[in-house]
């Protein structure tokens, strides 16, 4: 599955090599845009604020057609081998788009009630996009470093964006804080790496991990940290502690978008890194990706249960999934990636569209991000309720909505590879985390509301709520559509 | 040939559908026109199906229509088997099940529930011909369960009446004890034969006679007694014989058509229909015949005191069905199934007949059913009089009517069969407890005829001026049922001595009581003048004169007699505390059982301890967790080094 070290796509010249331009036209087209909307933001009256969030929708637009036209038919390398577009990377990006469109779109009434509908918003959200992009391409640990920092500088300045929002503040404090420690440390392992193999390349580094002893401990000390590193982004126990802060103090627009997008760009670094440049230590990292694992499962429902905050309980919910992300990635085998991959584009969604409820929910002024403002919505908007009894059942796994289906191929993965009592656990921490949702169900249907008039919802957001909520049923119904694209993805 | 019993057993269930479905569409006369309609096409279709055997010689059908599944084998299938046993038993549910459904019309006139009644006589009548028709064991039970189903739906037809949800409650229930045994028992002959089939199980039975099995070790049974007995068991709920009865008297809360359809002529007839039907498995163990006839002279017998003292007209006719059932079930115990099925035959039409009469009454007297406020109704309603009357003679066994040469062939065959080999003490007590039986019923059934038709008029004044005969929705079945009451009889000779149904019914040459009686049998008239000369005959008389006795000519012994036997009246009156037992005993002990393991069990231990109890941990533990999430940035950059540190000496140290 690994390459040769030969180029496809760079032009060999006696001294210097032309880099093929055309395979990262996508990233070349989305920076030139975000800085177009920056710059074209600062001539736009305030009133007419919306051309900044059409611009931005049209850059996504123009990426993704760009994306697809470019993209080749297997894995090709081009900058000296440190960029790479293959269908793994047409597909994730592919998704990322999507999810970020959505998010914009979610976003805009939401960011209006508040005052704080500015291109800052879209041009940050695009350059995170972009750091996206160029962690799923990525090759080579320094780019793969230059994807996480231009995405993470994004996120830390999304959450602080609502400026006279303390709670913010201190959030996107914690966030910066946290995350620097954890890029120091995927950096330190990486310098580990380099150190034991001399190379910063991926592919190379695969080769030269071939000839090692297994219990090289020099390696298992750089993976350690490259683990955790990851796990930090991903938000996997015990690197989860900024998750529930973040998400709960920053606005919701940009809640929904961090647990999102930046989950798939996260699951492509697991995938860019373990499985194909340390595919031969795959031993060592199982065994901590199975404890990061159950922590995460174990952790995320448990402490759910006890949040009365929707978007704290659904940041352990986050957890909680990322544990049987985790599980898939751990098996090791096409079936367990192919199964990760459908759960985190499924799942990011899902998330998005309960996010989204928040949104749909709050009142200009006021957050309605506790549970118990979702007593009685059944009264208030029976529509509504019944694509939020989707939501959840599908996080919880609930046939038939994807998120069964989801689970179902995950824990497949996991017992063809022998590791049943895995499974079993992964079960029963689900059955545990049913609770929650469950709950939310309930106080939806069956709880007296605090005020029982109709809920308002604008045309675009009730069409794009349904449309988010009933593919979560669609693709239940008919997955083998999604299935295939990921299983051709890794094929 | 198989559309034609397709069609006989599918055109109720036709119109059952349409009543039942579409009956707010159609309105009330359409409803009962479809399913009398279906109805009728049955009925006419088999007395085509009885003439096809007796004039031109038909030989039995049995073949299989449709195999619903295959499982290890063993197939599961929708088939007819069609003899003469069918025949008769066709012929006697369609027509007694079209005059029942042209009955309704009168008797539900104002029932708002019109449509959903004609839609489940309907529906039972498809169930009891799958029952007859039934080539196996499956269809058999579908069939069993399904007029169980419909019975408990017309008991508790009025639902909204406590006292009939009652009923049909304590119907199913006991119902369910002895289907409980019918499915035992079709385990076991699944288990030793290894089909359902009924040609192929009674191939296998002989050879199974010296098999046994250990139920409780040590004791071994014969395995074809132990199916006796439990397929018995089924039919002891279904036929309602002692200690399975109590569900029949209640089930009177139903109307009365059903009362006479189901709980007189048909349903409950089931039962012996079955015994006849399995007479290749009973031929072989005289042990569970001998139980069966137990069982038959304790209910013909005790069943009809309790006819006695019920005052409740309906109620009379139903302890009348119980004691006649157990005639039936003597019968079958006395290897004498041909005579068992002539008297459910012409049982069937008297019985219908005597239970519409009854219905007749109770629509003329505005549904009142006590026969104390009755009386001298002879003179307004002429037609269910004579009708009645007929009825009443019929169910005595008075000489020339049906119920005599059915009911005096049963006398005479279990006196027989206390001379043969195998007879036992049972055998004796079963002859004298149905000879006794033939007192008490002609007393109890002229006690209730001349409390309502003769005598003083006890009503009060309003319901007297509207005194009048029924219409002749009503009168008209009343008639047609009075003619079979009558001339069902004068069969006997080719139904049970004759060689009428041939291979349908098995006998074993040592029991075979009929056979022996039919070479004294010469003719109806021989049968008759041998009848007179009997002790059946005068104990019929004396009961009838005694009843006229009592209550017409000095009706204060009926209270000096009730003051001096008191103890016995009272053990009469609560049913020999049978239902005592039950409700109090088994349903309350039951109760209590079941109200401890709720406690203790599921309350404390499962939802309690194991369910709660986990849900309560992980909630504590919720609670202690989130606590960790203090909200410290230097507690979370801690918890990640800590991680950090995990991870690293957990794999430095172990590697």
């Amino acid at each position: 599955m690994l390459r040769s070290l030969s180029c496809n796509g760079v032009v060999m010249t006696n001294s210097f090599t032309i880099p093929d331009f055309v395979l990262a036209s996508p990233e070349i087209f989305l920076l030139s845009m975000a800085c177009l909307v920056l710059v074209a933001d600062l001539f736009i009256s305030e009133k007419n604020r919306v051309l900044t969030y059409v611009l931005a929708q049209l850059s996504l637009l123009g990426t993704l057609i760009l994306t697809i036209y470019v993209a080749p038919a297997e894995a090709t390398y081009t900058f000296s081998g440190t960029y790479v577009s293959d269908p793994m990377g047409t597909l994730l990006k592919t998704a990322i788009y999507f999810i970020t469109a959505s998010v914009f779109l979610y976003s805009r009434s939401y960011l209006m009630d508040r005052d704080i509908f500015k291109g800052e918003y879209y041009v940050l959200g695009l350059f995170g996009v972009l750091g996206m992009m160029i962690m799923v391409s990525a090759h080579n640990f320094l780019t793969i470093y230059l994807g996480l920092e231009l995405l993470s500088l994004s996120l830390y300045a999304m959450v602080a964006f609502h400026k006279e929002s303390m709670q913010a503040s201190e959030a996107a404090m914690k966030y910066f804080i946290l995350g620097a420690i954890a890029s120091g440390m995927l950096l330190y392992g990486m310098s580990m790496f380099y150190g034991a193999t001399g190379t910063l390349d991926l592919g190379e580094l695969a080769t030269a991990i071939q000839g090692k002893e297994s219990n090289d401990i020099v390696l298992i000390f750089g993976l350690v940290f490259v683990i955790v590193g990851l796990a930090f982004k991903l938000g996997a126990v015990p690197f989860h502690m900024w998750v529930p802060d973040v998400y709960h103090g920053a606005p919701t627009s940009v809640t929904m978008f961090i647990s999102s997008a930046p989950k798939i760009a996260g699951f492509a670094l697991f995938m860019r890194l373990l499985a194909e440049g340390m595919a031969d230590m795959h031993a060592g990292w199982q065994d901590m990706l199975v404890i990061l694992s159950v922590l995460s499962l174990a952790v995320g429902n448990i402490i759910a249960l006890a949040q009365t905050n929707l978007k704290r309980m659904l940041a352990y919910s986050t957890i909680s999934h990322v544990g049987f992300i985790l599980l898939g990635i751990l098996a090791g085998t096409t079936d367990g990636y192919s199964a990760s991959m459908f759960y985190i584009i499924t799942y990011a969604a899902t998330a998005m569209a309960a996010f989204a409820l928040i949104i749909i929910l709050s009142k200009r002024g006021s957050e309605a991000d506790e549970l118990d403002n979702l007593k009685g919505l059944s009264k208030r908007s029976p529509w509504i309720a019944f694509m939020m009894l989707l939501l959840m059942f599908s996080m919880t796994g609930v046939p038939p909505t994807v998120g069964f289906y989801a689970k179902l191929l995950v824990l497949q993965a996991i017992v063809n590879i022998d590791m049943v009592w895995l499974a079993i656990v992964a079960v029963g921490f689900s059955v545990i985390g049913a609770f929650y949702y469950l709950r939310v169900i309930k106080m939806m249907f069956f709880d007296e509301a605090d005020s029982v008039e109709p809920l308002e919802v604008s045309a675009e957001m009730n069409v794009m709520f349904s449309a988010n909520s009933l593919a979560v049923l669609f693709v239940g119904l008919f997955p083998g559509a999604l299935m295939a694209v990921c299983i051709a993805a890794l094929a | 040939m198989q559309n034609l019993f397709l069609t006989i057993a599918l055109a109720p269930l036709v119109g059952s559908i349409l009543a039942g479905l579409f009956g707010k569409q159609i309105g009330r006369t359409a409803s009962h026109w479809v399913t009398i309609s279906g109805v009728a096409v049955s009925c006419a279709l088999s007395f085509y199906v009885m003439k096809l055997f007796l004039i031109d010689g038909m030989a039995s059908y049995n073949e299989s229509v449709y195999t619903w599944l295959v499982s290890d084998g063993i197939k599961f299938e929708v088939g007819f088997l069609v003899d003469k046993l069918t025949a008769i038993m066709l012929v006697v549910v369609t027509f007694v099940s079209l005059m029942v459904h042209i009955y309704t019309i009168g008797y539900m006139k104002d029932d708002p529930g019109y449509q959903r009644f004609f839609s489940y006589i309907a529906l039972f009548t498809f169930s009891m011909l799958m029952l007859v028709m039934a080539n196996n064991f499956m269809q058999l039970f579908f069939g069993w369960e399904a007029v169980g189903l419909v019975s408990y739906l017309l008991i508790g037809f009025w639902y909204t009446r406590d006292t009939a949800i009652f009923a049909n409650l304590k119907a199913f229930l006991v119902n369910r004890v002895g289907d409980f045994g019918f499915l035992l028992g079709i385990a076991a002959v699944l288990m030793y034969t290894g089909s359902l089939d009924y040609a192929t199980v009674f191939a296998k039975i002989p050879g199974l006679t010296e098999t046994t099995m250990q139920i409780f070790p040590g004791v071994d049974w014969s395995v074809i007694t132990v199916m006796g007995i439990l397929l018995f068991v089924g039919a002891m709920g279904k036929s309602a014989q002692v200690p399975l009865h109590v569900w029949l008297p209640d089930s009177m809360e139903g109307p009365t058509p059903i009362s006479a359809l189901i709980h007189a002529a048909t349903m409950v007839t089931a039962g012996i229909f079955m015994v006849a039907r399995m007479s290749p498995i009973y031929e072989f163990t005289t042990t569970a015949l001998t139980f069966i006839l137990f069982i038959g002279a304790v209910t013909a017998l005790f069943m009809g005191f309790l006819g006695l003292i019920q005052n409740d007209i309906k109620r009379v006719v139903a302890y009348s069905t119980l004691s006649q059932l157990g005639y039936m079930t003597v019968a079958l115990g006395a290897s004498a199934y041909s005579a068992a099925i002539f008297h459910l035959m012409t049982h069937a039409f008297f019985k219908a007949l005597l239970f519409l009469g009854a219905g007749a009454v109770i629509i003329a007297m505005h549904h009142e059913q006590d026969m104390r406020k009755m009386g001298g109704l002879r003179k307004y309603m002429p037609i269910t009089y004579i009708t009645s009357l007929i009825g009443s003679l019929a169910l005595i066994g008075f000489p020339g009517f049906a119920g005599f040469f059915s009911k005096d062939t049963i006398i005479e065959a279990v006196h027989l069969s206390t001379t043969l080999d195998h007879a036992t003490w049972v055998h004796t007590f079963a002859y004298y407890a149905i000879l006794a039986g033939v007192f008490i019923t002609a007393l109890y059934s002229f006690r209730m005829f001349f409390l309502v038709f003769h005598g003083k008029e006890r009503m009060d004044d309003h319901t007297r001026e509207h005194l009048h005969e029924c219409s002749a929705v009503v009168t008209v079945p009343l008639i047609l049922l009075a003619i079979p009451s009558v001339v069902a009889g004068y069969f006997l000779g080719d139904v049970v001595f004759g060689d009428y149904f041939g291979d349908a019914i098995m006998f074993s040459e040592s029991k075979n009581v009929i056979g022996m009686l039919g070479e004294d049998y010469h003719g109806i008239v021989g049968f008759i003048q041998h009848g007179i000369m009997g002790p059946a005959f005068w104990l019929a008389l004396a009961g009838l004169f005694t009843a006229w006795f009592i209550y017409m000519k000095r009706p204060d012994i009926a209270d000096t007699a009730k003051q001096k036997l008191g103890f016995l009246h009272k053990l009469l009156d609560n049913k020999y505390y049978m239902d005592d037992l039950y409700i109090k005993g088994f349903a309350a002990g039951g109760r209590l059982l079941g109200k401890g393991l709720w406690k203790q069990g599921d309350v404390n231990v499962i939802d309690g301890l194991m369910v709660n109890g986990s849900a309560a941990v992980i909630n504590w533990f919720a609670g202690v967790a989130r606590v960790v999430q203090t909200g410290h940035l230097y507690h979370y950059a801690f918890a990640m080094i800590l991680g950090l540190l995990g991870l690293l000496s957990w794999f430095i140290l172990g590697a």
